[in-house]
């Protein structure tokens, strides 16, 4: 194990995340009712794919600048753990309005907007696997990457709230603190959020290490 | 004035009344006796299992490091 301090916080946070996030009172809300815990296990899965992006981006730019191919699967992993996050976050949001809004998938923005984002993230793979040379495909897919980064942001955060969105927070100003969560709530849902993002973070790093290995086999012979 | 005291209080003892019947259905029985805690064990123990096998992972990982 390399660097063990943020894996074990990561640990501590997730099963305090569930333990209390199952235990502990939350406000009495109407139709929600009990399934205003699934705020500490599908929000945070959000919020930690944003961060994942953030990093993917961060990488494809260092990499633009540099060069360095460490920096272009770096950029490609964080893509992919996001890409992963994403789709668990659709998922889960999936059974929690089939419950709650009583539809799976409503015409929501907010819905809509993701579905587009995570097809814009989508087509990143696909270019990335259609070079063969190197520092082509790191290159272009490092470009793309930033463009997506670029078009996933506003089609998420600013987009549903031009108009009416299901989402607490949208159609108007963002004030999802003023009517879900009260300070009980917000003792898990914080802690959650850094331990899914770092959770999702150990599984980057374990994917680029995998990577890193293969490229330095594959050079060696 | 008695009248109107007794009206207030008789509005206010019903608008209580209202506001108790609006009380929205938890989860009250289970957390009583409905073993919750067995939900939140095997949760744990999955979660646990989950984070068992990424570390395994890692200290393989670890160990290819070593050997390239």
């Amino acid at each position: 194990m390399r660097k063990t301090w943020w894996k074990i916080v990561c640990v501590v946070l997730l099963f305090y995340t569930i333990i209390q996030g199952l235990i502990g009172t939350i406000p009495r809300q109407p139709i929600l009712n009990e399934t205003l815990r699934n705020v500490y296990f599908h929000v945070p899965l959000w919020f930690g794919m944003m961060t994942l992006m953030i990093a993917s981006a961060w990488f494809a730019i260092k990499y633009l600048r540099g060069g360095n191919i460490q920096h272009d699967e770096y950029s490609a992993e964080f893509a992919n753990t996001a890409m992963l996050y994403g789709v668990l976050g659709f998922a889960t949001g999936a059974v929690w309005g089939n419950y709650t809004w009583g539809d799976p998938l409503p015409k929501d923005p907010k819905l809509i907007a993701v579905e587009v984002g995570l097809l814009i993230y989508a087509a990143y793979f696909i270019l990335r696997s259609s070079f063969e040379d190197e520092q082509k495909r790191g290159r272009l897919s490092a470009v793309y990457n930033i463009f997506a980064f670029a078009a996933f942001m506003p089609l998420v955060w600013i987009l549903p709230r031009l108009t009416d969105s299901l989402h607490p927070g949208n159609g108007g100003n963002p004030a999802f603190g003023k009517y879900d969560m009260d300070n009980r709530v917000r003792l898990v849902f914080y802690p959650a959020i850094i331990g899914w993002t770092l959770l999702g973070v150990w599984i980057t790093s374990l994917r680029i290490r995998v990577r890193i290995i293969k490229r330095l086999k594959t050079e060696q012979f | 004035m008695k009248k109107i005291i007794a009206l207030l209080t008789l509005t206010l003892l019903i608008s209580t009344n209202l506001f108790a019947q609006q009380e929205v259905e938890m989860a009250d029985k289970m957390r009583e006796d409905g073993k919750i805690w067995v939900v939140v064990a095997v949760i744990a123990v999955v979660l646990a299992g989950i984070i068992g096998y990424l570390v395994l992972l890692d200290r393989k990982i670890s160990k290819i490091e070593k050997g390239l």
